[in-house]
């Protein structure tokens, strides 16, 4: 066996035939030398030589790689039959691709959410530091914030285990002034970050020991899709600048396109140097501490080191102005070190089981097209049976033929999987655009590495095997001598032929009922979300986000100019009623207050609103009052209290009249209020979530102003018209606010993009699964008919009537479709159990939806059925018994 | 399908047997396909080459393992032909053959012939 000789085969051929006929042309010379006559001379000469042709053919297969050639005689012979069966070639790829697409996109997903390392140097080093366990909620938690800037500053100044240690952290900026004002992502990051990282820039300089000092920075880096899409991707020299939170900056540099910062699936616009706050507040978790380990250090020992060094950092960077017990508890606070090569993602913990149990669909759903091929090319290998009984008696060997049948289901396996591969680029695109909200576009880079490929491959060649192996082995098991006497002409078919057909539709039939119930149980859980009563209204509010940083007010007076503002806005015409909370509900914000009240000692939820907040979120007064314009900064402090805070701090007692006192925190000193009003619960900062005991009190007795504010809208208007009527008037009665308009109802609804994710492709898969599974028994049933046309004709010639015959095949169907509900029913039990916690407000087990799904698929099913069967009801006997 | 070998067994030697043969024709210099055919059909007085045909799936058996090289050459009566050489690999695959040939030739005449008896 010679490559080279296999490819310049045709030359060597020609070059031995040259060669031969030198051999003949030398001998006949020398015979007529000898005195033959010419005629003699050729003939003697051949003779000696021997048979020119077989000599050609025995270095022409010296020159071959025979399974090569036998393989590629296959390929081409599967194409042709492909090629001459287009329907079944279309049906077969088509299902194949979107199968295996399906599956490839599921798992780009995975693959960019779990699996993929960050796009830095030696992704497998950089480890990350966190509290074990968390901070349980204490202080102020920004985005990935993990740990304090006083925390960060020990771990700084010593890190034996790590060769570099950075900070990072997110936050958001606004870029330029006024009606150009554009709100940015910003990637704060210490001096040593992008150097411990090992990202070189792609224009200018990333950031240097110069740029972190004291706030606010003044040199500004730039992603390169920034860069690309807002600068033009002009060049960077001294003169660029941009205006970023009213500071003009200095552009230094642009970061590489590759690099995403280090939460998978966010991104960036700028990187701002981590400054230096005059001081560092101790309570604002805000930025994530990650590390290079050095070579000989291993994540575990790294660990126990920073364990064994938290009691000092700890006591070093203790939080003032809590109570003794929570200072305790801070104390308690242990270092460890955890695994950080993919970087950090709140995807990955919102989506994983969400997408696991897609890939679990997708996989099913693959495999009822698989049973849909294997049950055609089992039909196929039947009408075949003559073709291969005639090479069999031929003296075709067996293996030969098993290799060929699997040859052509390799054929249809790689071009579905090319097909598919091409489809889940765009699925997953699609999937990740689904997966963004107006506010919280996700970013992932779903390109095709070799997991990937590897995923697709691995997939196709399974479902090859799966749908091929059983028609190969029944096709090179026929024994010709039967199969050349029964060819064609069986009154009836044996049952026994058609069993592993059944089967796979009965296998069909349950797995579709399973994801039908899936779907089901998806969509249903949606619909239960998206009409589920937090309350509170949320229909008509426009939530507006104000910042008065520019507005450079004294802390004294920033109460008092929001009171002012609610009066602007509740004066536009179409707004019903306005007011100011710190804290918007449902949309994932949480504040925590430690309480005492009667004797018990405990946390409530907390939030100071404006008068009008009751009003304006429809949360009706159950019993004393709501807060009224004379509940003042001066006036005694008040509040109004949940059902659920009566219930675990005065054990259903009456409790107005009674007060109750907050924990000292740093900025929020113990203060008492008196309860003078119950409110019913509502849904507190999730619409998954729960109910818990809460605290509302005035705005203006809230005890740390902050240049900010939410200010919920009610109006008549669209929440479109009205954000932009709100805007128009703040604006240019306050030109320096920053503010933003939301609606309410869709900022909600953003938040529920897991669950319509799963709704919608569920419901898309679960209804791909009945469609093939409809295919695959309207193509048995069809095939059963016409197996059984000559059986069918006799009965009809002796006085079957019409209706009893649809009634058989019907019977048929309805058996097999009897069996897969009935199979599906108990596995779909069974399995809906992985899905419960994906589910709201329903039981995996919801009676109404497997019913449901029973039914839908006994109509696919009757559906699929009847139109063979009235075929088989209108057959002529006469025609059928002829063809014999 | 045939068997590889059938023509080689045809003429009752065996396939490394004729490659020693080819091998050692082409020891005293370079020869064309006739000429070997030739040499050891007289050699062997026409009994080891029935057909000379044979000889060229052997000439490219021997070719593709690098153990003869070919040239373009002008035969005895003015015509062109393909000449073979030995290479060194075929002088030293040659040694190798010759004394397993004639380890073998010793050990049947010693089962033959037994020395003393």
């Amino acid at each position: 066996m010679s490559w080279r000789r296999f490819i310049r085969r045709k030359y060597w051929d020609a070059e031995r035939a040259r060669e031969i006929q030198a051999y003949l042309e030398a001998e006949t010379a020398d015979n007529i030398s000898r005195g033959m006559s010419a005629e003699d001379a050729l003939s003697a000469a051949r003779r000696t030589f021997g048979n020119p042709t077989l000599i050609r053919e025995e270095i022409y297969r010296m020159n071959s790689v025979s399974w090569f050639e036998s393989v590629l005689q296959d390929v081409r012979y599967g194409i042709r039959l492909l090629w001459t069966n287009p329907g079944f070639a279309a049906v077969a790829i088509l299902s194949l691709a979107l199968g295996i697409g399906a599956n490839t996109a599921i798992f780009q997903l995975v693959d960019a959410v779990r699996l993929r390392s960050l796009p830095v140097k030696d992704p497998h080093e950089l480890v990350e530091i966190k509290i074990i366990g968390g901070n349980r909620g204490m202080g102020l938690n920004g985005p990935h914030g993990e740990l304090t800037l006083p925390i960060w500053q020990e771990i700084r100044r010593d890190h034996p285990p790590f060769s570099g240690v950075f900070a990072w952290g997110k936050d958001q900026s606004v870029i330029g002034e006024g009606a150009a004002l554009e709100q940015v992502n910003t990637l704060l990051m210490s001096r040593e970050g992008f150097r411990t990282l090992g990202i070189e820039p792609w224009r200018g300089r990333l950031l240097q020991d110069s740029d972190e000092h004291a706030c606010p920075s003044s040199t500004v880096v730039v992603s390169h899709a920034y860069w690309q899409s807002r600068m033009g991707s002009r060049p960077i020299d001294g003169t660029t600048k941009l205006l970023v939170d009213g500071e003009m900056m200095q552009v230094v540099g642009v970061t590489p396109p590759s690099f995403f910062g280090l939460a998978v699936g966010e991104n960036f616009d700028i990187v701002l140097p981590m400054c230096r706050p005059k001081q560092l507040a101790r309570n604002i978790f805000m930025i994530s501490v990650m590390g290079r380990l050095k070579p000989g250090w291993t994540i575990s020992q790294a660990s126990a080191r920073f364990t064994g060094l938290s009691p000092g950092i700890m006591a070093a960077t203790e939080i003032q102005g809590y109570d003794s017990r929570a200072v305790a508890r801070y104390r308690q606070f242990r270092l460890g070190v955890y695994p950080a090569s993919s970087g950090v993602s709140y995807l990955r913990e919102a989506f994983d089981s969400s997408l696991r149990l897609l890939l679990a669909i997708t996989g099913l759903v693959l495999l009822i097209a698989c049973a849909n091929i294997a049950n055609l090319l089992l039909a196929r290998a039947t009408t075949r049976e003559r073709e291969v009984a005639v090479r069999l008696a031929l003296g075709a060997g067996r293996l030969r033929l098993f290799r060929q049948m699997l040859v052509e289901s390799s054929l249809l396996a790689a071009i579905g999987m090319g097909l598919g591969l091409a489809l889940a680029q765009v699925l997953s695109r699609v999937l990740v655009h689904a997966l963004s909200t107006q506010d919280d576009a996700v970013y992932l880079p779903t390109g095709t590495d070799f997991r990937v490929l590897f995923f697709a491959s691995a997939t196709a060649l399974l479902t090859c095997l799966i749908f091929g192996i059983a028609p190969a082995l029944r096709a090179s098991g026929i024994d010709p001598m039967a199969a050349m006497k029964a060819g064609g002409r069986g009154a009836t078919a044996s049952r026994e032929r058609f069993s592993l057909q059944r089967m796979m539709i009965v296998v069909q039939m349950s797995v579709s009922l399973l994801l039908l119930v899936i779907a089901l149980l998806f969509v249903h859980s949606f619909y239960n979300l998206m009409t589920f009563n937090p309350g509170m209204r949320e229909h008509g509010i426009t939530v507006a986000f104000i910042g008065l940083n520019k507005s450079h007010l004294a802390k004294d007076r920033i109460l008092e100019f929001q009171r002012q503002l609610v009066g602007e806005v509740q004066t536009i015409p179409g707004v019903i009623s306005a007011a100011t909370t710190t804290s918007v509900p449902l949309l994932g914000n949480s504040w925590t207050h430690g309480i005492t009240a009667g004797r018990v000692e405990n946390d409530s939820k907390f939030a100071w609103v404006s008068p009008g907040y009751f009003a304006t979120m429809d949360i009706p007064i159950l019993r004393g009052r709501g807060f009224t314009a004379s509940d003042t900064g001066t006036s005694p402090r008040v509040a109004v209290v949940n059902q659920a805070f009566v219930r675990r701090f005065f054990d259903n007692a009456d409790p107005i009249g009674q007060i109750l006192r907050t924990h000292a925190e740093p900025d929020y000193p113990a203060t008492i209020y008196q309860i003078v009003g119950i409110m019913p619960d509502t849904l507190y900062n999730d619409i998954r979530g729960d109910r818990p005991p809460m605290v509302l009190a005035p705005a203006l007795q809230f005890p740390n102003p902050v240049p900010w504010t939410a200010m919920m809208i009610r109006s008549g208007l669209t929440t479109t018209a009205a954000g932009e009527a709100v805007k128009s008037r703040i604006l240019s009665n306050h030109p320096e606010i920053i503010m933003e308009c939301r609606s309410f109802e869709t900022r909600i609804h953003d938040g529920l993009v897991r669950e319509k994710m799963m709704a919608m492709l569920s419901g898309f898969f679960g209804a791909v699964a009945a469609l093939l599974s409809m295919i695959g028994l309207y193509g048995v049933i069809s095939y059963f008919v016409t197996r059984r046309r000559s059986e069918i004709g006799i009965r009809i010639a002796i006085g079957a009537h019409r209706g009893q015959v649809v009634a058989m095949i019907m019977r048929e169907a309805g058996m097999l479709v009897a069996a897969g509900v009935l199979i599906g029913t108990v596995v779909a039990f069974a399995a809906s159990r992985a899905a419960a916690s994906l589910l709201f407000n329903l039981k995996p087990y919801d009676p109404s939806t497997f019913a449901a799904a029973a039914f839908l698929l006994a109509a696919i099913g009757a559906l699929a059925g009847f139109i063979p069967a009235r075929r088989a009801s209108k057959l002529d006997p006469m025609a059928s018994l002829r063809a014999e | 399908m045939k068997k590889k070998s059938s023509e080689a067994a045809q003429t009752g030697i065996l396939q490394g047997t004729l490659d020693m043969l080819i091998l050692q024709t082409l020891v005293p210099g370079p020869a064309h396909g006739h000429t070997i055919a030739h040499v050891i059909g007289h050699r062997s007085e026409e009994i080891l080459l029935v057909e000379h045909g044979s000889l060229y799936p052997a000439l490219h058996r021997l070719e593709d393992r690098g153990w003869i090289a070919w040239f373009w050459g002008t035969s005895e009566n003015n015509r062109k032909a393909r000449y073979y050489r030995l290479t060194a690999a075929g002088r030293k695959q040659l040694h190798v053959e010759t004394s397993r040939w004639e380890r073998i030739v010793r050990a049947v005449n010693q089962v033959l012939r037994p020395a003393e008896e």
